[in-house]
């Protein structure tokens, strides 16, 4: 029992990373129809970016905020730079160009900072409390939580209520209609790219630790998580995207702690195919579908 | 600004526009005075509607003029145009399915700097279609096509354009829906002086309510009279709209 219990709240702070990590990924893929692949190399070059800072400030908050904030940029950046001259009258070719991103950031980051493990630091203690006798959250995995609460309902605000969150529905529903009503598409198609890369970000700032530690390819296995969440959840919906990201986490967990770490690769893989193959628009997929 | 601008709100020259190599529009010229709705007609594939994407920039013209009160729209981004004063209500009417009523509604309003005023714009339009304001909180796929066509064009007037460019609001609905459209067009020209340029098929209910007719035929404009001149005239209808 004690052991269950502490599998599901490690299950849960790791499905809270997942989730804000698929989140991001539906982010880009309601607003541009692009998965982005390249959004794990994104958010291992911000986690670099804040590496360095605080290596030369030795103040890991500066660096958590600097890593945000260039998760923005750069995510701002691969919409204006590239994705925007990607001919989308493929679905291939996004993919394909992100997939060409995660090469080229990956081997910058491989040249600048080398290619093996650096350690990488958590604000707080990753042992967990006791209460009567039992193992249950430690003090980072409360961080994780509160963190990552804030940042979905923010985002869910935003969206909700916000003049400039109804700008980037209308903007994804309806991109001609929306220009005709002074939306402006481009600018909200960039800002969607900013939001969702600087959720990544925040994800790898927090999984980072909790892993072996800072390296170019750290978030791959995140990304494949990750990923699995969004289509269990179904790529088009948000509130999917948070509980595919904790069923992945839980399951995961699971996975590692009763029949062993190495079978959880394999568990993800298998799950994604089982949704594909039984409920592919995912199990919040909306009940008709969008005639485009 | 010169007189002759105030007098026509929108005035295209030459205009030349198209979708490949071979131009839908051959040289459109077109003055719609202030205040009046202009209605254009014609056969399926006259250049109607390319002749509405062009004007509000949905198409970049190949050649021509086009001025909104004597400003030229060349280069102008599509976003912009709202700000300008001009609505586009595209064919189809392009209300937002998967955005609630109000939601749809606001959006007409956001661009707007005035925000006291957007709120005032938007308790007129709910006050002005009724059946709205009892369905905010639907979304859009679950209004029928009249209560669509309320919505797309309320969400046109939160904006409180000059020139209103709408095309086939008689598109798959019952005449009755039709007529009270028309009805409701000339009230707005007449309490607020709002300009329409109404692209229809539907040439009678066109006629009826608007002050000039222009008939299109492939891409080029071959009358532009007096709409009940157009309508009484049985050479001119004869010899132009066929019935």
């Amino acid at each position: 029992m004690d052991r269950f219990v502490f599998l599901t709240i490690d299950g849960l702070s790791r499905g809270a990373v997942y989730a804000a990590f698929a989140l991001a990924l539906v982010l880009i893929w309601r607003a541009a129809r692009v998965v982005n692949f390249a959004q794990g190399a994104m958010a291992v070059a911000a986690a670099y970016v804040a590496y360095t800072v605080s290596a030369a400030t030795g103040s890991y908050w500066l660096g958590f905020a600097v890593a945000l904030v260039a998760g923005l940029l750069l995510g701002a950046l691969v919409d204006r730079v590239v994705m925007r001259h990607v001919d989308h009258t493929s679905h291939l070719n996004p993919v394909i160009v992100a997939l060409g991103l995660v090469l080229l950031i990956q081997a910058v980051l491989g040249m600048v900072y080398g290619n093996e493990f650096r350690p990488a630091e958590a604000p707080f203690s990753r042992s967990a409390l006791t209460v009567g006798g039992v193992a249950v959250l430690s003090p980072y995995d409360l961080f994780v939580f509160a963190t990552i609460g804030v940042v979905v309902s923010g985002l869910a605000w935003m969206f909700a209520r916000t003049p400039v969150g109804l700008r980037m529905r209308a903007a994804a529903f309806a991109p001609e209609v929306s220009r005709l009503l002074g939306v402006n598409v481009g600018g909200m198609l960039t800002l969607g790219w900013a939001l969702a890369s600087g959720v990544g970000a925040l994800a790898a700032m927090l999984v980072i630790p909790t892993e072996l530690g800072l390296h170019p390819h750290a978030m791959d296995l995140v990304f494949v998580s990750a990923f699995t969440a969004a289509v269990v959840g179904g790529l088009d919906s948000p509130p999917g995207a948070v509980v595919g990201g904790l069923v992945v986490g839980l399951l995961l967990s699971y996975v590692s702690g009763y029949a062993g770490s190495d079978l959880t690769p394999l568990a993800v893989l298998v799950l994604l195919l089982a949704v594909l193959l039984v409920r592919p628009g995912g199990l919040f997929a909306p009940v008709t579908a969008r005639r485009v | 600004m010169s007189a002759d601008s105030t007098a026509d709100l929108l005035v295209v020259r030459g205009l030349v526009a198209g979708y490949g190599a071979a131009p839908v529009l051959q040289a459109i010229d077109l003055t719609v005075p202030a205040g009046t709705i202009a209605a254009v007609v014609g056969a399926n594939g006259a250049g109607k509607t390319t002749l509405l994407r062009a004007l509000s920039g949905m198409i970049r013209p190949a050649a021509g003029q086009v001025l909104l009160a004597g400003e030229d729209l060349r280069g102008t981004p599509v976003e912009q145009l709202v700000r300008r004063g001009m609505a586009h209500v595209p064919e189809g009417r392009g209300v937002i399915s998967e955005l609630t009523v109000d939601e749809n509604l606001r959006l007409g309003g956001l661009w707007r700097r005035d925000r006291a005023d957007a709120g005032r714009a938007l308790d007129e339009v709910y006050e002005l279609f009724e059946p709205l304001a009892r369905r905010r909180r639907h979304l859009g796929h679950q209004l029928s096509g009249g209560e669509r066509q309320m919505l797309a064009l309320g969400r046109a007037l939160v904006g409180r354009p000059r020139l209103l460019l709408l095309d086939e609001p008689s598109l798959g609905l019952a005449p009755r829906v039709v007529a009270r459209t028309m009805a409701l067009l000339r009230q707005l020209r007449d309490r607020t002086g709002l300009t329409v340029l109404l692209v229809e098929q539907n040439v009678r209910s066109a006629l009826a309510v608007a002050d000039q007719g222009v008939v299109m035929s492939l891409g080029r404009v071959v009358i532009a009279a007096p709409a009940e001149k157009l309508r009484d005239d049985v050479d001119l209808r004869h010899a132009y709209l066929g019935f």
